[in-house]
């Protein structure tokens, strides 16, 4: 082995002799399309977290993943040291709070998910191999969806297990957390779509993170902005909603309707039950709609 | 027929890719038209203008794109029906540029694998083999991005090799090579058949380069067959040299000097030694010649020397593909000429287009 690391242009010498091992066929086990798509679900899922790639990747999903369970581990301390009998937050509304570094981890890394792809122009190499367009689509949207899971249900973990420390009602506790778990994993599907369906639309990854950004914080401030005209001006009717014009008061409404959840509209004004049918059913309108999108824009891009 | 054409992974299939009256049309182009070949084992060159059809065809062909009519079937599998399958027997090189910068040659190579459907172990295993095959050692850790053209159609060509296919679709190998990266990677697809056993379907818009790198040549333009047909050895060890020279005061006109010196010393064969051979041709400044070897340069070499004439230029003719439609409209007149020798053809070529029968199948 040393002698044959040394330099390759060193005439046809050592070349020779390494290349003298011969081909070897491959008779092993070829796990066909399924397993093609967990590989690529699996690689872009540890992707969002820069594992398997260079050490300048990991530096800010790290970040953001510690940013999002700090605030939650000082809960714990508040709560243990106080010998509170409550946490002082809702499992519900902790990701309401922390959306700025879900959607700062969204536009940094669905980019990187897809634009990378479209950019180099990897995606025909995809489409090469017995992966189809729907297989490639599923195993990112799982991908990104998990990595923002990962991202909201750790910090609800901790809380959790401090509840669980500091001996608070356990039924009250579980019933809180699952709560809180279904509504992160709402809040998950549907940013993931979003941020993927606006990442798939340039190979720039700039425009990509830019956009990402624009479409989450925009029509949130507006929302917000309306809101509390709309309570200044007591037309309460309208603030129940507004929600459906912003994803993350989108799953504000669906969690104050069904998941037990005080909205964070103006006085915590949400929609009734039947309006929360409505935003259900728009939180799944638009993850279908982001997907067909998706579909539709790889039509064209393989080879 | 080129000795070890045949190997264990493609001997079970007599052709690996047929198409029957394959036509392709967009709204407003007839990408393919009619087009019916049929491709045996070994390395196939794919020749055509940009646009001619080659990149429609090998889409067709991958199962990626529906055939607007006609059948194809690689590796005796339909196109229509069996894409998955053949994806998963079949490589692919892609023309353009495909490989993200900042990872490695090596993480890059073991993802794909694993696309194909190689199990984490043996997609690490392959991928160290391919690579070194390929001829990259060290340097396959480093990031794509710092890699040459010629280490990076390397490694295009690593990851279509990884899963150890039986036939690969090489889309212009040799782009943005320079001619020294362009032998190695012509040499290293004679390999891939010769000591891989993988069958090859390379495309080029050079003719020359694939005469003397594959079995077979398909000629499309179009989307019509325009020419099938074997290159067999001989022609494959011949090159045809291009020669300039200066006149001189004692020869006005230097290259029916030269011309006349080289067949009165017997190394240049006249147009009746044998199919694929061609008689000392002038056209404008340049004088062709079959060079049968080293010799050959050197006869060319003395023999100007002798005639006191100064020698311009002597370098390798390579064909391209503006001959192969020139020769067809001319085709009585250059029978020497090496590209518009007869069809012996070891795969069958049934041109189904009429426009295409006599450049497909001139008379044997």
């Amino acid at each position: 082995m040393p002698e044959s690391t040394t330099a390759p242009t060193g005439g046809p010498g050592p070349a020779a002799s390494i290349h003298d091992i011969g081909y070897r066929h491959y008779d092993g086990a070829r796990l066909g399309r399924a397993y093609a798509r967990r590989s690529l679900f699996s690689q872009s899922l540890r992707g969002a977290y820069g594992l398997g790639r260079s050490a300048r990747t990991k530096v800010l999903p790290m970040i953001l993943l510690a940013v999002m369970c700090v605030p939650a581990a000082i809960l714990v301390a508040v709560t243990v040291f106080t010998k509170a009998r409550d946490l002082p937050l809702d499992y519900t509304r902790y990701a309401v709070y922390l959306q700025a570094v879900i959607g700062l981890f969204l536009a940094a890394q669905a980019p990187q998910s897809v634009s990378r792809d479209l950019r180099f122009k990897t995606v025909p190499l995809y489409f090469s191999r017995p992966i189809e367009r729907a297989d490639y689509v599923a195993a990112k949207y799982a991908a990104m969806s998990g990595a923002l899971f990962l991202l909201t249900a750790v910090p609800l973990l901790i809380l959790y297990a401090g509840a669980l420390l500091a001996k608070l009602d356990f039924a009250e506790q579980t019933k809180g957390f699952v709560q809180g778990l279904v509504s992160v994993a709402l809040l998950s599907l549907l940013f993931a779509a979003i941020g993927l369906v606006i990442a798939a639309l340039t190979p720039r990854r700039g425009f990509g993170v830019a956009a990402v950004i624009a479409v989450l914080t925009i029509p949130y401030a507006a929302v917000s902005a309306i809101q509390g005209i709309a309570f200044a001006q007591g037309n309460t009717d309208v603030i129940g909603w507004l929600g459906l014009f912003s994803p993350i008061t989108l799953i504000d409404g669906v969690q104050s309707a069904f998941l037990g959840a005080t909205s964070a509209a103006p006085n915590g004004i949400g929609p009734s039950t039947g309006a929360g049918f409505v935003y259900l059913l728009v939180v799944l309108g638009i993850i279908a709609g982001s997907l067909a999108l998706l579909m539709r824009r790889y039509r064209k891009a393989g080879l | 027929m080129t000795p070890g054409v045949a190997r264990d992974t493609s001997v079970d299939c007599v052709t690996v890719i047929a198409t029957e009256s394959l036509s392709k049309r967009f709204l407003r182009v007839t990408a393919l038209d009619r087009l019916s070949v049929d491709i045996a084992p070994g390395v196939t060159g794919l020749v055509g203008a940009n646009g001619a059809g080659k990149s429609t065809l090998i889409k067709i062909l991958l199962g990626l794109s529906p055939a607007s009519e006609g059948t194809a079937a690689v590796l005796g599998l339909d196109v229509a029906t069996e894409g998955g399958a053949i994806r998963e027997r079949v490589g692919y090189m892609p023309e353009h540029d495909c490989l993200p910068p900042d990872v490695s040659a090596t993480e890059f190579v073991v993802h794909m694998a694993r696309m194909s459907g190689l199990p984490p172990t043996a997609a690490r295993e392959r991928t160290a083999d391919t690579l070194r095959h390929v001829g990259l050692y060290e340097e396959r850790y480093r990031p794509i991005g710092g890699y040459s053209t010629g280490m990076k159609q390397r490694v295009k060509l690593a990851q279509a090799l990884v899963h150890d296919p039986q036939l690969v679709f090489l889309d212009e190998p040799t782009n943005g090579l320079d001619p020294a990266g362009r032998d190695e990677m012509l040499g290293l697809i004679r390999r891939v058949h010769r000591d891989f056993g993988i069958s090859v379907l390379v495309t080029s818009h050079l003719l020359g380069e694939l005469e003397r790198t594959c079995d077979h040549v398909v000629v499309i333009d179009g989307g019509k067959l325009l020419r099938s047909s074997a290159t067999d050895e001989f022609t494959q060890a011949t090159t045809s040299l291009a020669i300039e020279v200066t006149d001189s005061d004692a020869y006005p006109d230097g290259l029916r000097a030269l011309r006349e010196a080289l067949t009165a010393a017997g190394a240049v064969t006249g147009p009746a030694a044998g199919p694929g051979e061609g008689r000392p041709a002038a056209t404008g400044r340049l004088l062709y010649v079959e060079a049968a070897g080293e010799e050959t340069y050197d006869l060319v070499r003395d023999t100007v020397a002798e005639l006191g004439l100064g020698l311009v230029r002597m370098e390798q003719r390579r064909h391209r593909i503006a001959e192969v439609f020139r020769d067809r409209d001319h085709e009585s007149g250059h029978e020497g000429d090496r590209a518009a020798a007869p069809a012996r053809t070891d795969a069958t070529v049934r041109p189904a287009a009429p426009e295409a029968a006599p450049a497909g199948a001139p008379d044997a």
